[in-house]
């Protein structure tokens, strides 16, 4: 299992600001290592959920950084809701994190 | 060589990050809409956005991108977009000289703002495009950042 996600999500007035920082290679296919190219392994989409409906999503590129951060707002967000956030990548690991509103 | 010493130093960095991912079960995620794979691989951001129905981008003031003027690591580079566009659904991302030059589009449901932050790979310096798509219609912004050092490859 690929290491998890850490998620803040706080309030201010109505709006939630979420970050999001994942823990994965993010390979190019660009790189060599020892004289041969390292395979590409990207997440490939990302979506959020809060209080189980779906708020945000994403379809990335290898052009995302190593150990992505994501931030984004969610509206109508309150102290104690649920905010999960799932990725995917091309190899099919896949990973989900649950976190409360503070 | 140069490009030897660099692939050295970031082996290092990857190789333990490569052992913890190991490999995770499958879990059914969201129904993914078909990903635009030839939007992916397109190697210019005209043939990307075409692939993807970005035809006809109007300019915008609307959009706000924020990232450095100089980045001095291309291997993060932090881009935060803001759409003052209402109506907004999608913000993609085009960095214009890397290999791939579409990074991705952020969809924004009912319920989220349209503001996403990133951290881009960028391989030299690149004007950084903006496409929103709202009502129907695609705006577009540009704004050039410099790399000193390059973050792809190496």
């Amino acid at each position: 299992m690929a290491d998890p996600m850490k998620i803040r999500a706080t309030v201010q007035g109505d709006v939630a600001d979420v970050r999001v920082l994942m823990a994965h290679p993010m390979e190019t296919g660009q790189r060599s290592q020892g004289g041969k190219k390292v395979p590409l392994h990207f997440i490939q989409s990302i979506t959020a959920q809060l209080n189980g409906k779906q708020v945000f999503s994403a379809d990335i590129s290898q052009a995302i950084s190593r150990n992505p951060v994501f931030a984004f707002k969610v509206k109508g967000a309150k102290a104690g809701d649920k905010i999960s956030v799932t990725w995917k990548d091309n190899k099919g690991e896949s990973r989900t994190d649950e976190t409360t509103v503070r | 060589m140069l490009q030897t010493r660099r692939s050295v130093l970031k082996a290092g960095g990857a190789l333990g990050l490569l052992a913890l991912a190991g490999t995770a079960l499958l879990k059914p995620g969201r129904a993914l809409a078909a990903r635009n794979a030839s939007a992916f691989e397109a190697k210019s951001a005209v043939d990307a956005m075409k692939a993807l129905g970005m035809t006809n981008a109007e300019d915008s003031k609307d959009i706000a991108i924020r990232a450095p003027d100089i980045a001095e690591n291309g291997a993060v580079v932090p881009i935060d977009v803001t759409s003052n566009i209402a109506g907004t659904t999608s913000i993609s991302v085009f960095i214009e000289k890397n290999p791939f030059p579409y990074t991705g589009t952020f969809d924004f449901a009912e319920g989220s703002v349209p503001f996403v932050h990133l951290r881009a790979k960028m391989g030299e310096t690149s004007p950084v495009r903006v496409v929103v798509a709202a009502n129907g219609k695609f705006y577009t912004a540009v704004k050039e950042v410099k790399v000193t050092i390059g973050g792809c490859g190496g």
